[in-house]
């Protein structure tokens, strides 16, 4: 079973959203780099441009194939990780940390409230 | 249910990754594609290619028959020696590309495509004049071993001497007391050997590779950097870069079609007709240079206009660029040439680059 840390919310799409103060980190769930397999490109959305809850914000491409990113909740893109545009594949190495791809203002972060807690989504991988 | 090589439950064993491809239970990694890719550029790599299918014509007139079949001309060949070739329909396009073994001139021996399996047999059966076709595709195992170390591992295994079979060489003897067919040939880019089989003898021999390899740095590879490795090769995938409508002469591979060859072949009408008239369009590589990965069905644009799809594209773990292949109008073949990739929406830069993408340095 893959790493699920207990202080991060889920999506059923296999991401995670860590809220920080007034901020949350989004990034994808150890399950998932480790079902795509090699990351070589990630193509982030632009900083200040607006994402919704459960739509795609973005792409990430293995060698073999090509994943849509989803918004965990609605918000203001105020920080991408540019890094992954020379090192895509630290989404594999630290999918929690350095790995993480665009961090988030929320609209409504009552939002989080709705997504996965650890168990679930360990639930959710394990009937899989 | 997927049909299965002698050698699934190994691949299991080894914790891959399996997929189904063409109907087929295969892995399609066991780590990591890039690392995989990169122990066959550097090292020695193992593929279960046992899904591959083989074809047999045996007796008088053999050679004659499948010289008639195959756009390539196996008369100039030498006994013991492999030949690539399409196996043409009346248009022109590709029934299939395939590798033909010249045992002699009264055994000719067919690797084909998986995919193409019994559409070949058929084919062949229908068109054979003489001599008819045996499908011998479950007699046979095989295992692809690719990498500079490759010849030094399989000699450690055998008695052969492997310094006497050239590229696009064969000879037979035992690997690992397995006896085999040990050709030079691959998919890769990369100097090895495809090794054929019986069933009963291909997880002795995998495990035999394995263990012996391990000083090498050998590793299992699957199907994911087998794709990769031949796509910066600008190895053509059937299905992908050579199908049916599309001809010899537009793959780029009329180094394989032999139009003066006696005796003559399906096919060479329609390609002698498209070399008068101009070939229209032809397969180029390219890479990216905007940021994004081509992939299989974009299409290409030039000044906005849909000109042709991309027909393979990955990121090229070796060349490390966005590479990919497709069909453009012969004017806009040329090395250097530019046109777009449409990916998701946007227009992303491509030019036309000289082939294979990879070359040692």
């Amino acid at each position: 079973m893959s790493d699920i840390p207990k202080d991060l919310k889920y999506t059923k799409d296999h991401e995670w959203a860590r809220q920080a103060g007034s901020l949350v980190t989004v990034g994808v769930t150890a399950h998932a780099q480790e079902a795509l397999g090699d990351v070589v490109y990630v193509e982030l959305p632009k900083v200040g441009s607006s994402v919704t809850a459960g739509k795609q914000f973005g792409v990430i491409e293995s060698t073999k194939a090509v994943s849509e990113l989803y918004a965990p909740l609605s918000g203001k893109v105020v920080r991408v990780n540019d890094a992954l545009t020379d090192k895509p594949d630290t989404v594999n190495a630290d999918p929690y940390g350095n790995g993480w791809i665009i961090e988030l203002e929320p609209s409504d972060p009552k939002q989080l409230d709705e997504l996965l807690d650890a168990t679930a989504y360990g639930e959710l991988l394990k009937n899989g | 249910m997927a049909r299965r090589t002698p050698l699934n439950e190994t691949h299991r064993k080894l914790g891959a990754r399996m997929v189904d491809f063409v109907g087929w239970d295969m892995p399609v990694q066991y780590t990591s594609v890039i690392g995989e890719h990169e122990a066959v550029r550097t090292a020695v790599g193992l593929f279960d290619v046992s899904h591959m299918g083989e074809i047999e014509f045996t007796g008088p007139g053999a050679l004659d028959t499948v010289n008639r079949l195959i756009s390539n001309d196996l008369a100039r060949c030498a006994d013991g020696q492999a030949l690539y070739a399409g196996l043409l329909n009346d248009q022109g396009g590709f029934v299939d590309d395939i590798v033909v073994y010249r045992f002699s001139p009264e055994r000719i021996f067919i690797c084909v495509n998986s995919s193409n399996r019994d559409k070949d047999f058929a084919w062949m059966k229908e068109r054979a004049q003489g001599v008819k076709p045996v499908d011998r595709g479950d007699d046979f195992a095989q295992i692809a071993v690719q990498g500079p170390k490759a010849a030094g591992l399989i000699q450690r295994l055998t008695k052969a001497d492997l310094s006497k079979v050239g590229t696009y060489r064969f000879t037979e003897g035992e690997v690992a007391g397995v006896a085999c067919i040990i050709s030079r040939t691959g998919y890769t880019g990369e100097d090895g050997f495809e090794l054929y089989c019986a069933p009963e003898g291909a997880e002795r021999l995998w495990n035999a590779l394995l263990q012996e390899g391990q000083a090498d740095g050998v590793k299992p590879c699957g199907l994911g950097a087998r794709d990769s490795l031949r796509t910066e090769m600008k190895f053509a995938l059937y299905g992908n870069d050579i199908d049916d409508t599309h001809t010899a002469l537009e793959a780029g591979l009329g180094w394989i079609v032999k139009l003066d060859k006696p005796g003559g072949f399906i096919g060479k009408e329609a390609l002698e007709q498209q070399k008068a008239a101009g070939v229209k369009r032809r397969l180029v590589g390219f890479e990216l240079t905007g940021s994004g990965i081509p992939r299989h069905g974009y299409p290409l644009l030039k000044d906005g206009q849909r000109v042709g799809e991309v027909t393979s594209g990955t990121l090229g773990p070796s060349v490390k660029k966005p590479i990919g292949m497709g069909y453009v109008p012969t004017e806009l073949a040329a090395e250097g040439s530019t046109f777009d990739v449409e990916i998701r929406g946007r227009a992303v830069p491509a030019k036309v680059v000289k082939t294979p993408f990879w070359k040692k340095p």
